[in-house]
């Protein structure tokens, strides 16, 4: 660890002190123009949810807001049915995640510590789902749920397709994998069984992990919308991202409005992640998901 | 193997051991089995009947030559000329950039994880909500992006209504066909797509960076090489695997894009933004045509798992060399 940390170092260091000055200081400057030019869109969101609308259709755009207008947020609030669609998002959310979960942990557990009659061919099946994108699957799921099961238009339409994930199975196979057998040797000395191993030992050396899972899944149920716009048609089981899209509908030209609406659609997601996003930053650097 | 008097017990545990774990994977699979593994095969199952709405005879592969050859041939290589070039336009920039950002953040410095943070968060705000952003910021009449060309002399421009190419406008009109470029309304789009995954790249390329042995970097400079042949020479080559890993993510990604599409452009102007993801639901949603639509779903899956495969003997490299 210390040879690997003097290398890099060593590495931002090659010369004499002088040049190291400008060179850092070179570094810090683009570095800094980026991170000016990815943040702008959000310095822009939030000013122009704070102008009149007035204000907001004026050309040249002012940077600041000459006054600020609080109750921008709460006439958005108002013009739509957030309540609803939040505490939709929120039941989805709640009910996926923990669904997946359980189903994801379970599987997990019998493909990485578990030896069975099949094991190969279900492995297949499993590789297989992960393979077909989600555009083949769409149409034929689509007809399932609205001519088939007539789900349509209800919660669970959002949840029960989502209640297992390949991707998490794979995640949380490869760390009970490299949890040590002799841990499992012990275990199955002192009798306990597969059951009694998982939940004493496996999940609690598993926390980081598990936490990774439950970020990325309830992320991506947060922001799913193509489906939503799918299989409802009603405000009283429709997700934010939805209500989003149909503000813009309605609200198009209230451009202040629109933007106090993308604030308190986004702030909720930022906030997590500020708290939250080693496991995140970790989990996406490990497997490379793009979600 | 055991002894006899032993083997009944183990037959009998292993008995016991199989039915529990059907029981752990039951679940799982079940969901994986009829949304995700069954639906792949539906879909080709559907794009040999006749399906309008209601379905209705076999038909063979009349549906693939009506999207191929047929009526529907001009619209369906239209959107995948446009996927195509969205994707030419996208998965470069952002790869280059991302690299670039990825080395140097590498170096131990100040405020790294500040600008880490900063570069990530496009990536885990939802397209929806970001996508109207960009809208507003490319708002014709009021938009930010039209104040920067007036500072720098260039007329307003329409964006993401401007249906004509982004050369033809940059030479006033004298480019025809192809030349004239992608449209100004799917540049915006991509502008929109490399701001919102960027720090995505930039994150898979620190990991990729940090992989690479520190050793290889002490020989070089010992033999007194360069920070400049260091870069090409050393750094560059042991990171092609995570670079053909985020070119292949990048392009499957690309090539499904649906959500940007519809929120900021509807597939206009002129339909000039009509990726196939976009087309696929045009068909079959809003024209209730599920057999055209199962038909067209399947020609894309064809092309992403193409790029899936290749993705896949990337990822297996990555892992041995992790």
């Amino acid at each position: 660890m210390a040879s690997r940390a003097g290398a890099q170092r060593r590495l931002g260091r090659p010369a004499g002190i002088p040049r190291l000055r400008v060179r850092t200081v070179l570094k810090h400057l683009t570095l800094g123009a980026v991170a000016v030019v990815i943040a702008f869109p959000f310095y822009w969101m939030l000013t122009t949810a704070f102008k009149s609308f007035f204000e907001a259709t004026t050309f040249p755009p002012t940077l600041f807001p000459q006054e600020f207008h609080f109750e921008n947020f709460a006439t958005a609030w108002g013009d739509a049915p957030w309540v609803g669609f939040f505490r939709n998002t929120f039941i989805i959310a709640i009910a996926v995640t923990v669904g997946e979960l359980a189903t994801s942990i379970l599987a997990a557990y019998a493909f990485a510590r578990m030896n069975f009659k099949g094991k190969g061919v279900m492995f297949m099946i499993l590789l297989a789902s992960y393979m077909i994108p989600g555009e083949a699957t769409l149409i034929p799921n689509f007809v399932l749920v609205t001519k088939v099961l007539h789900i349509q238009n209800t919660l669970a339409v959002q949840i029960i397709p989502f209640l297992a994930s390949v991707f998490s199975i794979f995640l949380l196979r490869q760390h009970f994998l490299s949890i040590p057998s002799e841990l499992a040797d012990a275990a199955t000395v002192d009798g306990a069984g597969h059951l009694r191993f998982l939940r004493s030992v496996v999940l609690p050396l598993s926390v980081p992990v598990l936490v990774t899972v439950t970020l990325i899944t309830a992320l991506g149920v947060y922001d799913s919308f193509q489906w939503p716009l799918l299989v409802t048609n009603t405000d009283d089981v429709r997700p934010v991202q939805i209500g989003m899209a149909q503000f813009r509908t309605e609200f198009g030209a209230q451009y202040h409005l629109e933007m106090a609406a993308a604030t308190f659609v986004i702030a909720p997601v930022v906030v997590v992640f500020l708290f939250l996003q080693r496991y995140l930053i970790q989990g996406v650097a490990r497997t490379g998901i793009r979600g | 193997m055991t002894r006899p008097a032993a083997s009944a017990t183990r037959r009998r545990r292993n008995a016991a051991e199989n039915a529990l774990a059907y029981a752990f994977i039951l679940p799982a699979m079940l969901i994986l089995l009829v949304f995700h593994f069954a639906g792949g095969f539906a879909a080709v199952g559907m794009s040999l009947f006749k399906w309008d709405i209601v379905p209705g005879a076999f038909r063979g592969l009349d549906n693939y030559q009506t999207v191929l050859v047929g009526s529907r041939a001009e619209e369906f290589w239209h959107s995948l000329s446009v996927t195509l070039t969205y994707t030419l336009i996208t998965v470069p920039i952002e790869i280059v950039l991302s690299l670039v950002l990825a080395y140097l953040l590498f170096q131990k410095m100040r405020g790294r994880a500040v600008y880490r943070t900063l570069y990530y968060l496009p990536y885990i705000t939802s397209v929806i909500a970001a996508g109207v952003i960009f809208n507003w910021l490319m708002n014709p009449n009021y938009g930010f992006f039209n104040q920067i060309l007036e500072l720098v002399g260039i007329g307003p421009q329409r964006w993401l209504d401007e249906p004509r190419g982004l050369f033809e406008l940059m030479s006033g009109g004298l480019l025809a066909g192809w030349a004239q470029g992608p449209s100004l309304a799917l540049v915006g789009v991509s502008l929109f797509t490399i701001w919102h995954f960027i720090g995505f790249q930039v994150v898979i390329f620190l990991a990729g960076l940090g992989n690479i042995s520190t050793e290889y970097y002490e020989a070089a400079r010992l033999d007194g090489a360069s920070e400049r042949q260091i870069f090409w020479r050393i750094t560059l080559p042991l990171l092609s695997p995570t670079t053909f890993f985020v070119a292949t993510i990048a392009t499957i990604g690309a090539l499904k894009a649906f959500n940007q599409i519809y929120v900021m452009t509807n597939g206009g102007p002129l339909d000039t933004t009509r990726t196939l993801g976009y087309e696929i639901f045009h068909v079959f949603f809003q024209q209730g045509r599920i057999d055209l639509g199962a038909a067209m779903a399947v020609l894309l899956t064809i092309i992403i798992l193409l790029f899936t495969l290749f993705q896949f003997r990337i990822a297996e490299r990555r892992v041995h060399y992790g």
